[in-house]
């Protein structure tokens, strides 16, 4: 009973995010090779090739959140980089220079491995960090969908970099790719996937037993662990309590009630975390999902490189206007939500230029309100508390309508 | 021969200022209908040889606003002024646009078309970014395949590989006439100066590239009828994706600072890299892609860009790089501190001007222009 009672999926979590960084630091001292490599990338390569392997997007998210970024955004921003660039890109590439954060240090690499699925900016931001530490580039290039499904002909072309990425890792470790533990790796990753995404659907429950700015916080490791042992045993347990927790009728937080359920669109303002869960929570506001838990429900048969590239080639940011609305329209419904709050994310372009259509349409579509704020995932200055406690504001007046209305009847 | 010069040049200078009005005297005079071509590259071939006119869609000055309904104030403002035109009806006459997806905010404005214009169909197209593997470049064909397809429906008539021969001949002309012009303008920057370059070249993409073509071979043959003399002024190189607006360019031919070679995406990027003769027209294409260099655009792990601009500094006895910035352009502005490293390392100053297509003050650029003139001479 001791051992069952004493570690919670938080506390695991926060083992774990200790282990994945000292454990890259410790391979670094040994000698061996470490990759730095992007959000959402086919880390089942990687896993199988047992290389110790670090997320800069976690590691900016973490300076972030411990408002260190803009001593690295200001060291790039000296190199010339412009300060509408990817504030991620300037935390990192910054950070490439200093090679030092009081946050949280991370080795450096001896291999990039870059996915576009998330946007076209990593291919520069990998492309610099290459061409400055003159290390080999591994690039896989999943081209954006502007159809609705991704094309057969995106496939083949992704499945093709896929088994020429197995050959540039042999090449770069000498050894053989395993495709036996290749196979076990895949399952594993759509195992943890497949938790990953029961436990923010419990979200769906109203109350919802989660305060979906945890999920913020388990996001960094559904990013670096999903092809892991570790990884799956966190999902499981995050589930097991969420789960718990909603069969006992338990909402997101201790002390106070859940009011109304939100949805965030866009990546959190890490430096102003707390500000921006605080000013929500003050009404009652839960934030219960985002387009996130799908973007890491990374799934499809074992050992079928095909679906395993069109899996990663079918995430929310790389995909059509229609394919967009109807995915939102989907949240709005199956989890009950009252309003949306759109992030205005300065580094963001990718997310940002379609979000006035999406809100206009899935307004339209629900009849749900929603509301944009301005902010930036990591560089402080791009963000006004007072504008984003106004919006929210305006936010709550809204929702409380529609709901006074649907008690009138 | 001098005044036949001047007169092509004034000609080619009215039809980049006024690019509706030439689209619409190059649609009359050659009965094609017109599909537009987005940056940064479009398969202008494959429309050439469907009997349509490909016509460029660089954005332009126009106030913006309707297009916040779309985008907010961070998009560069060449895609504004784009969703901009489209919604004031300024495109009514294309009969499709291709947009291809080489950036993340042409992702969105590939979406955003759909809605902004929905009476000019849009043909959406991906380059790949891994063009020099074997499945990236099948990719790349089989893009330029389902286009043609595109195109074949719209025109309504099947565009043949004879057709796509003769077509992919036109552009071989045009990109050998510019190549040659580029060189030969240099050494007469006393006519061709920054601002007539730039309109001169920016010319082709209102008109019917055959016609474009012999008018730019017969000012050419002029310009090299000229007697090469003493500039007074200094020669630069220009990078980025577009120098304009032609106001701007007037503060370098003010101030005697002519462009000897560029590296601008609108100008050079698009006729620089040599073809290949082997394969058919599409494969020929898909190698065009596969062999530029140095690019934003187009994936390129060693970043030849710096080194390029540096030979091209040598080649042309140019004294400086000119970087012209469009603001929120996230490729460009990735490149920029690598190759800026790489020219100081080498010793050659650049000067970095900001811009955007909707400019009212160049006050502080002519002051930064003189200085660096000043500094140069």
């Amino acid at each position: 009973m001791d051992d069952d009672k004493k570690l919670t999926s938080k506390d695991f979590l926060n083992q774990l995010v200790a282990k994945h960084y000292e454990g890259a630091l410790q391979a670094k001292a040994e000698g061996k090779p470490v990759v730095w490599a992007t959000s959402i990338c086919p880390q089942e390569l990687l896993e199988t090739m047992d290389l110790a392997t670090v997320y800069p997007e976690n590691h900016a998210a973490a300076i972030g959140a411990r408002k260190g970024a803009l001593e690295f955004i200001e060291n790039a921003e000296g190199k010339g980089y412009s300060s509408d660039n990817c504030s991620y890109a300037r935390v990192n590439l910054g950070y490439a220079d200093i090679q030092k954060a009081e946050a949280q240090d991370i080795p450096m690499p001896d291999l990039l491995f870059c996915c576009s699925n998330i946007c076209n900016t990593v291919i520069k931001w990998y492309e610099n960090l290459s061409k400055t530490l003159q290390i080999p580039l591994i690039l896989f290039d999943m081209p954006f969908n502007h159809t609705y499904e991704v094309p057969e002909h995106s496939i083949r072309y992704m499945r093709g970099q896929i088994e020429y990425a197995i050959g540039q890792l042999e090449d770069f470790t000498k050894r053989k790719f395993d495709y036996d533990k290749f196979g076990e790796v895949m399952e594993l990753s759509n195992a943890t996937c497949e938790w990953w995404k029961k436990a923010t659907d419990w979200a769906k429950v109203i109350p919802s037993p989660l305060n979906g700015f945890d999920m913020f916080n388990y996001m960094a490791m559904i990013v670096c662990m999903r092809g892991n042992a570790d990884g799956h045993r966190l999902f499981k347990m995050w589930h097991d309590e969420l789960e718990a927790k909603a069969k006992a009728g338990l909402g997101p937080w201790n002390s106070a009630e859940e009011q109304y359920r939100v949805m965030w669109d866009g990546i959190a303002c890490w430096p102003h975390l707390s500000t921006t869960f605080k000013a929500l929570k003050k009404y009652g506001i839960n934030m219960v999902t985002s387009t996130y838990p799908d973007s890491w429900n990374v799934r499809y048969e074992k050992n079928d490189l095909s679906g395993m590239a069109k899996a990663y080639a079918s995430n929310y940011a790389n995909r059509n206007l229609d394919y967009d609305e109807d995915n939102v329209v989907r949240l709005v419904k199956d989890f009950s939500l009252d309003g949306i709050v759109y992030h205005s994310n300065r580094s963001c372009k990718l997310m940002d230029f379609r979000q006035y259509e999406i809100q206009r349409r899935v307004e339209a579509a629900t009849g749900i309100p929603s509301v944009v704020f301005d902010g930036d995932q990591t560089d402080p200055r791009a963000f006004s508390e007072a504008q984003y406690e106004t919006r929210i504001q305006a936010l709550v007046e809204m929702m409380e309508e529609n709901k006074e209305a649907r008690r009138k009847g | 021969m001098m005044s036949n010069a001047v007169s092509i040049i004034q000609e080619l200078e009215a039809i980049a200022l006024s690019p509706y009005k030439s689209v619409m005297r190059t649609m009359k005079e050659t009965g094609k209908e017109a599909i537009g071509c987005f940056p940064i590259y479009a398969p202008e071939e494959l429309i050439y040889a469907a009997g349509m006119l490909p016509v460029g869609m660089w954005g332009g000055d126009t106030e913006l606003k309707l297009a916040d309904r779309y985008l907010q104030t961070f998009c560069c403002s060449i895609m504004r002024s784009n969703i901009e035109y489209s919604m004031k009806g300024a495109y009514d006459m294309l009969k499709a646009v291709i947009i291809p997806t080489f950036c993340d905010t042409l992702k969105c404005i590939c979406e955003n078309w759909k809605v902004s214009a929905p009476r000019i169909p849009v043909i959406p197209m991906v380059y790949p970014q891994n063009r020099r593997i074997d499945a990236g470049f099948v990719y790349m064909t089989e893009e330029l395949e389902r286009v043609r397809g595109a195109l074949e429906e719209i025109s309504e008539k099947p565009i043949t590989d004879a057709m796509l021969e003769d077509a992919f001949a036109v552009y071989e002309a045009y990109r050998s006439a510019m190549r040659e012009f580029v060189s030969v303008a240099a050494e007469h920057p006393e006519m061709i100066n920054a601002r007539s370059r730039h309109l001169i070249i920016k010319a082709a993409y209102f008109s019917d590239k055959k016609a474009y073509t012999d008018k730019i071979n017969k000012l050419t043959e002029a310009l090299k009828k000229e007697s090469v003399k003493p500039f007074p002024g200094i020669k630069v190189v220009a990078t980025g994706l577009i120098a304009e607006p032609p106001a701007l360019l007037d503060i370098f031919a003010k101030n005697n600072v002519a462009i000897a070679a560029d590296d601008l995406a609108q100008e050079s990027r698009q006729f620089r890299a040599l073809s290949r003769k082997s394969g058919n027209v599409i494969q020929r294409l898909a190698w065009r892609i596969v062999d530029q260099q140095g690019c934003t655009f187009l994936y390129e792990v060693e970043k030849t860009r710096g080194q390029m601009l540096i030979e091209q500094v040598r080649n042309t006895g140019s004294k400086g790089v000119v970087v012209f910035m469009m603001k929120f352009c996230d490729p460009e502005e990735f490149d920029y501190p690598i190759y800026k490293e790489e020219l100081e390392r080498a010793g050659i100053p650049v000067l970095y001007l900001e811009t955007e297509q909707q400019m009212d003050s160049f006050a502080q650029i002519e002051t930064r222009v003189q200085s660096f003139a000043e500094m140069l001479a």
